[in-house]
C-alpha cells in the first residue's frame, strides 16, 4: 500500500536543546497528529509525528537515540525514506479548547494549534532550553512553564492547566507530551469533565497495526492512535504506569 | 454454520488469528477474540525473552500483494508469559500457543509450559524463515521435526500442532516426517527480499524476511492440496487468506480450518467477522450446511 517515498532535506532549523525541524516537499496529506516512519538506511527506521503541514512540510526531531542522533547529522539536500502518514490524527471539536504541550510533545501539537485560532496554549519542558516553538506561536500569548522555573510558571504543565481549568470554561483538551504528564492530563480532564484527546508515544515496530509492540490495554498506538479520546484514555489502566519492552514484556514506569 | 471441531476442540468458525500478528499480549488477543476471531495462536514464544530485530522489520509490498517481515521472534519469554495467557483466555475462544526452540528438550519444555497456561493446542514453530538456528533451518531436517514432535507429544496431554515451511522441495515429505502430530498448520511465510533501488540496500534490517499475503496465497493451496492428497489428518490451511472465497479455497483443497494474518493488515480487525459472512453467503447460496461438507472437495482422487 505504502511503500518509502524519498524526501530532500530543503532547510534545517535550531528549535530548542537537541531539537531539530527538517523541511521538505512531498505529496501526502498528512493530518495533525498523524505520523510517519522515517527510515535511515542502514541506520535505523522510527516513527516521527509531523510538525509543519503544508506545501512544505517538516518533522521536528529531539536527539534522543541512534537513529535520531544520525538525523541531527543530516544536512540540507540530503535525502529521507519515508512512509505515511499513519495513524488516527486529532479531531478537531468545536468550542473553546486548551492544549497542552509537554517537551517534544509540542511537535505534534504544532500544526493542531495553527488550526485552533482561539485555543489557549501551554508550553512546558523541564527547563527554559527545552521549551520548544515559543517563537512559532509568540503572538498567540502561550502560557510558559518549566519544572525549574527557568521561564515562566514554576511547576509542572499540570499545575499551570489546572490553575486555568479552574479559572476558565473549556471544551476540549489536546495534549501530548510524556505519558504521566498526559496520564494526569486526563485525570484532570475527568475531575472538570472537559473533553479530552492525547498522543500517545509507545515503542514502535511496524506502524502499521501487525506486530502488538505498541499496544496498550489492547489499543494500538499506530492504527488505534496515535490520538485516543476520553473514554479511551479513561480505560487505559496501563497509561502512564506499564509499558512494554521491544521484547514485548511489561515494565512499570519509573 | 461455520462451527467446527478440530481435534477435539470446538470452534465457534474455522478462522484463526495466525501466529505472530497482534497476538503478544493478552489484552490485544482478548480485542481479536471480540472482533470475531474463531481461535487465535499466540506470538512465537522461546525460552529467552527476545527483543527482535532492529526496525526496519516489515515492508509493505504495493497494492495490498502483502507483507514481507523479518520480526526476529520478538517475544517475552515463556516466564513472563502466563499472565499474558491468562487475559486471552477470557476471550472464550480457543488459544493455541506456539512456541520455538532449538532442541526437542526445549520445545517440551516450552509445550509443557504452555499447557500449563491453559493452552488448548500447542503449535510448533518449525519454520519461521529469519531467525538463525530456530524455525525453518530446524524444520527442513526431517529427522529432528521427527523427534521434537515426538517430545513434546510425549510431554503434554494437548493436542500438537506442527507448522511447517513451504521453503522446501519436499513439503509432502516434511508432513510425513512429522506424523504423530495431530495436525498440520500450512504454510509458515516464504523467504524473500526487498531491495530500495534509492537506497541501494534491503529494506529489512535483517536483510531477508518472511513473504506473506495475497501473493502467497497459490503456494499455500498448493501445499495444502499436495498433503491433503498423501494424508487425512487435519489440516489447518495459512497464507494469504483475506476474502471467504479465499477461505474456501483452502478447505477445498483440503484445510479443515484456516488462519487469518496479514488480512487483519489488509482489511483491518473487523477481517474476521467480514470473512465468515463472506463464506456463509456462498454456502447459502450453494447449499452447504457445513464446512466439513467441503473439505477437499477439490481433491482429484
Amino acid at each position: 500500500m505504502r511503500m518509502y517515498h524519498v524526501v530532500e532535506i530543503e532547510e534545517i532549523h535550531e528549535e530548542a536543546k537537541d531539537v531539530r525541524t527538517f523541511l521538505f516537499r512531498d505529496s501526502s496529506e498528512p493530518k495533525p497528529g498523524q505520523f510517519y516512519m522515517i527510515w535511515l538506511p542502514g541506520v535505523d527506521e522510527f516513527p516521527m509525528s509531523i510538525s509543519h503541514i503544508g506545501e512544505v512540510k517538516g518533522f521536528t526531531v529531539k536527539k534522543i537515540g541512534a537513529g535520531t542522533a544520525r538525523m541531527h547529522e543530516l544536512r540540507e539536500g540530503d535525502k529521507l525514506w519515508i512512509r505515511g502518514p499513519y495513524g488516527r490524527g486529532f479531531e478537531i471539536i468545536p468550542g473553546r479548547a486548551l492544549v497542552v504541550g509537554g517537551g517534544s510533545g509540542m511537535a505534534t501539537l504544532a500544526p493542531l494549534i495553527e488550526m485552533l485560532p482561539n485555543a489557549d496554549i501551554v508550553i512546558a519542558a523541564r527547563t527554559r532550553d527545552e521549551l520548544l516553538f515559543l517563537e512559532r506561536f509568540r503572538e498567540r500569548k502561550p502560557w510558559i512553564a518549566t519544572d525549574d522555573g527557568s521561564l515562566g510558571f514554576k511547576g509542572f504543565a499540570t499545575q499551570l492547566a489546572e490553575n486555568l481549568l479552574q479559572d476558565r470554561e473549556y471544551d476540549v483538551i489536546y495534549t501530548c507530551g510524556p505519558e504521566p504528564m498526559m496520564l494526569a492530563m486526563v485525570n484532570l480532564a475527568r475531575k472538570y469533565s472537559v473533553g479530552i484527546q492525547a498522543s500517545l508515544e509507545r515503542y514502535m515496530k511496524c506502524g502499521i497495526g501487525i506486530c502488538d509492540s505498541c499496544s496498550i490495554n489492547g489499543y494500538r498506538v499506530c492504527v488505534d492512535g496515535p490520538v485516543f479520546h476520553a473514554e479511551e484514555l479513561f480505560s487505559m489502566t496501563e497509561l502512564g504506569k506499564v509499558r512494554r519492552a521491544p521484547s514485548g514484556r511489561k515494565e512499570v514506569m519509573r | 454454520m461455520l462451527e467446527i471441531e478440530l481435534n477435539g476442540i470446538r470452534f465457534r468458525n474455522p478462522l484463526i488469528l495466525a501466529s505472530g500478528i497482534l497476538d503478544e499480549s493478552g489484552e490485544t488477543m482478548l480485542r481479536v477474540a471480540r472482533a470475531g476471531a474463531g481461535g487465535i495462536v499466540t506470538k512465537s514464544i522461546g525460552m529467552k525473552e527476545r527483543a527482535g530485530y532492529e526496525n526496519p522489520v516489515v515492508y509493505e509490498l504495493p497494492d495490498s500483494q502483502g507483507l514481507l517481515n523479518a520480526i526476529g521472534l520478538a517475544n517475552p519469554g515463556i516466564a513472563n508469559y502466563g499472565e499474558e495467557m491468562r487475559i486471552a483466555k477470557g476471550g472464550g475462544v480457543p488459544i493455541i500457543g506456539s512456541i520455538f526452540g532449538s532442541t526437542p528438550e526445549e520445545f517440551a519444555f516450552l509445550a509443557r509450559r504452555m499447557e500449563e497456561y491453559g493452552a488448548d493446542a500447542i503449535e510448533l514453530n518449525l519454520s519461521c524463515p529469519h531467525a538463525k538456528g530456530y524455525g525453518m533451518e530446524v524444520g527442513v531436517d526431517k529427522e529432528l521435526v521427527e523427534e521434537i514432535v515426538g517430545e513434546v507429544k510425549k510431554s503434554v496431554r494437548i493436542p500438537v500442532w506442527a507448522k511447517l515451511t513451504p521453503n522446501t522441495h519436499d513439503i509432502v515429505g516434511i508432513a510425513k516426517s512429522v506424523e504423530k502430530a495431530d495436525a498440520l498448520v500450512l504454510i509458515n511465510t516464504v523467504r524473500g527480499m526487498a531491495i530500495d533501488v534509492d537506497a541501494r540496500v534491503p529494506v529489512l534490517s535483517n536483510r531477508f524476511g518472511g513473504l506473506s499475503g495475497p501473493c502467497i496465497k497459490p503456494i499455500g493451496v498448493r501445499a495444502v492440496y499436495e498433503v491433503r492428497a498423501e494424508m487425512e489428518k487435519p489440516i489447518v490451511g495459512v497464507g494469504g487468506i483475506t476474502t471467504g472465497r479465499d477461505a474456501l479455497e483452502y478447505i477445498m483443497a483440503g484445510a479443515n480450518a484456516v488462519q487469518i494474518g496479514t488480512a487483519v493488515y489488509l482489511r483491518g480487525l473487523e477481517v474476521f467477522s467480514l470473512i465468515a459472512k463472506e463464506m456463509e453467503e456462498w454456502m447459502e447460496r450453494n447449499g452447504v450446511e457445513s464446512i466439513d461438507e467441503i473439505v477437499g472437495a477439490a481433491q482429484r482422487r
